[in-house]
């Protein structure tokens, strides 16, 4: 017991040590009342499709959404748009297909089951069109930085005007939430750069949280289900642990030894 | 094997058993004699089965649907994740059963070196071990290597690069591996190819482990050798059977906690980067099941000798029945021992910890200092503490409180007689 003490004290400590050298780097990230943390965690409806908007009036500019099709957005546990919802926000969408019987491509409007039009043919073009920086694709952007949906909602809310010693090149931005402060996409969003259909105001705060939603179910289509299957899973095992402690018990009472 | 002569009772039974004595190893199992005061420290060998065949099963599902592509891998994981029928289940109980299967491999591993399990008479089980720990370091870095992020890229790129190290042929060695000139198209189909071969390596050897086993049969919290069957055993079914099912049930609700609420806290962020050749990522960390090894790769300045000391480091633990020298099994009637076990267990928990820190400052003295330690450990304490430390008296018997026993039941024997 003494030793397990001992251990205990010294991971502390190591700890303790972690916690000071990183301070002086490390930012604390802006928190949310995220709806699909939790237990019973789900996504807010309303917040998704609001999240879809600001991604197509705003982000689908410049990233790509490669890993999803317009079908998705009807999809149980994602933003739930009516099935003609869906069809128009894809046909409002140009799609290259073919070739066809002459082998000819052709433009026609999009369809449920075409992948999201992404803003640039490929990587070498949205670098032209970007001083040089990559738009990172975001289907699963959440997933991929540290912090994940925290980092994503403090990185929006972020910009500021730089401290005097720091010297921008043109096309780089202050922000305080990324590694190295430096960032080549400008402040994305700004009060009421979007209209709400549905006359939530849109403040940078909201918008921020409505994109990551929308973000954080881009990255993960299946939390919902995952949440609810989770709850189950866990409860039977649980109910079933204590069945067999009990046959457990009743077993080893045939002997004289504890179990 | 003691085990009494075992006869169907059926017709059809005796038939097929005097031909394939199916019945009979199937007898042997459930009568097995255990040590009845097992603690539910020997549970993890049945929940490290449950995890090989959990591993195997989602696998090959997984393989089902997965592309060894260095331009699709990464595409067609995500593919597994949205759009096959509860691909994100299956991918995530097979990501996760990873760390379970080491998390349950390390409690397995520590049991033994409390109870000194690796003891005459059960080197070979000991050592079959230890090469399944190693197919399993393998089988689970190269499967990291399959969805094609940027840590699966440049985690490759570092391990296959320690090869380099080797004196003249090392860049040969590494291009071999490579089959190329860099990590590449042939590197991830080749590593597909042995992520999908060892699982069955490692379900041969499993299958020796037990074997080797059932020859001596259990080592128990006390650590002498019990005459089996008597009082001091219980029939492996139900008493065991239910045991286990118990414990593993308890360590299943750990493992679907990881799985649907935190699917993702044990693998790093950059994984969802589709692997980049041109971008290196800022700290290049393996999983932290590899971390207290990649610490003492780190903490040797020079990559030869830093590569020889990870080695040698997992190869020390194939020779430990011999670095111990003291003929006490059990922690617990050793007191010297005992402190030793801790500061180990603390010492591979910080190399652990500094694995996943950068290689600088204080954090490099420390790992320095700790796989110094862990290396002193095995090369020095073993070896003087069983000579030098003083034991407690071990008892004749698990139900018999009489002291005066050995681990050795010859010695024992002679001992009772003796005294009689």
């Amino acid at each position: 017991m003494k030793n397990v003490i001992k251990l205990i004290t010294i991971l502390t400590l190591i700890n303790f040590t972690n916690h000071i050298s990183n301070a002086a780097e490390k930012i604390e990230l802006l928190k949310t009342d995220w709806t699909f943390k939790g237990l019973f965690g789900k996504f807010d409806r309303g917040s998704l499709q609001r999240g879809y908007q600001i991604y197509s009036e705003v982000c689908s500019s410049c990233h790509s959404m490669k890993y999803l099709s317009y079908r998705n957005l009807t999809e149980k546990g994602g933003p739930e748009f009516t099935e003609e919802q869906a069809k128009a926000i894809a046909a409002s969408f140009e799609v290259k297909d073919g070739p066809n019987a002459d082998g000819e491509m052709f433009v026609r409007p999009g369809k449920l089951s075409d992948k999201f039009v992404k803003p640039y043919d490929n990587v070498k073009a949205a670098q032209a069109a970007n001083g040089g920086a990559y738009p990172p694709d975001m289907s699963v952007l959440i997933k991929a930085r540290s912090g994940g949906a925290n980092y994503i909602y403090s990185l929006l809310q972020g910009y500021e005007d730089p401290p005097a010693e720091i010297i921008l090149d043109e096309g780089v931005y202050y922000n305080k939430y990324i590694d190295g402060n430096k960032i080549k996409m400008a402040s994305p969003l700004s009060d009421g750069i979007v209209t709400y259909s549905d006359g939530t105001e849109a403040t940078v705060a909201q918008m921020s949280k409505d994109i990551t939603t929308f973000l954080m179910w881009t990255a993960e289509p299946h939390l919902e289900s995952r949440h609810k299957m989770g709850f189950k899973a866990i409860l039977y095992l649980i109910i079933l642990t204590i069945l067999v402690y009990f046959s457990m018990k009743k077993i080893w009472s045939r002997i004289e030894s504890k179990v | 094997m003691s085990d009494h002569e075992y006869t169907p009772k059926s017709k059809v039974g005796k038939w097929f058993n005097d031909r394939l004595p199916i019945l009979t190893l199937a007898n042997h199992l459930t009568d097995y004699p255990t040590p009845k005061n097992l603690n539910y420290w020997w549970t993890f060998g049945g929940i490290l089965t449950f995890c090989l065949i959990t591993q195997i099963i989602t696998g090959l599902t997984l393989a089902m649907h997965y592309i060894a592509h260095a331009d699709m891998a990464f595409e067609s994981v995500e593919q597994i994740m949205r759009d096959v029928n509860y691909g994100w289940l299956i991918r995530y109980i097979h990501a996760n059963g990873a760390s379970m299967f080491f998390l349950a491999v390390y409690i397995h591993i520590f049991r033994s070196l409390f109870y000194g399990s690796y003891k005459s008479p059960r080197e070979i089980i000991w050592i079959i071990g230890i090469i399944i720990y190693l197919l399993m370091m393998a089988a689970a870095f190269m499967g990291y290597v399959l969805p094609w992020g940027q840590m699966s890229f440049w985690g490759a790129t570092v391990i296959t690069n320690l090869f380099s190290a080797i004196p003249l042929v090392g860049e040969g060695i590494v291009a071999w591996l490579w089959g190329g000139y860099s990590v590449d198209n042939p590197t991830l189909t080749r590593f597909f190819t042995l992520h999908y071969l060892i699982p069955f390596l490692i379900l041969g050897l499993v299958v020796l482990h037990i074997w080797a086993l059932h020859v001596p049969g259990n080592n128990n919290p006390v650590g002498i050798d019990i005459k089996k069957p008597s009082k001091d055993t219980v029939p492996f079914h139900p008493y065991i059977v239910i045991k286990d099912g118990f414990a593993l049930l308890m360590f299943m609700i750990v493992f679907a906690f990881f799985v649907f609420y935190a699917p993702n806290i044990l693998g790093h962020a950059d994984n969802y980067i589709e692997a980049n050749p041109m971008v290196t990522p800022a700290h290049i960390v393996p999983e932290w099941y590899l971390l207290p090894f990649y610490a003492i790769l780190r903490s040797i300045p020079d990559k030869l000798l830093g590569v020889l000391a990870m080695l040698f480091a997992i190869i020390i633990l194939a020779l430990l029945p011999w670095l111990d020298t003291s003929k006490i099994r059990s922690a617990v009637f050793r007191p010297l021992y005992k402190q030793f076990y801790w500061i180990l267990l603390a010492d591979v928990l910080i190399l652990g910890y500094m694995g996943a820190m950068p290689a600088e400052g204080l954090y490099l003295l420390i790992a320095r200092i700790a796989t110094s330690y862990y290396f002193l450990h095995f090369l020095v304490i073993l070896p003087v503490l069983g000579f030098k430390e003083k034991t407690l008296p071990v008892p004749l018997s698990i139900t018999d409180p009489v002291l005066g026993g050995s681990p050795n039941l010859a010695i024992a024997k002679n001992k009772e007689s003796f005294e009689k």
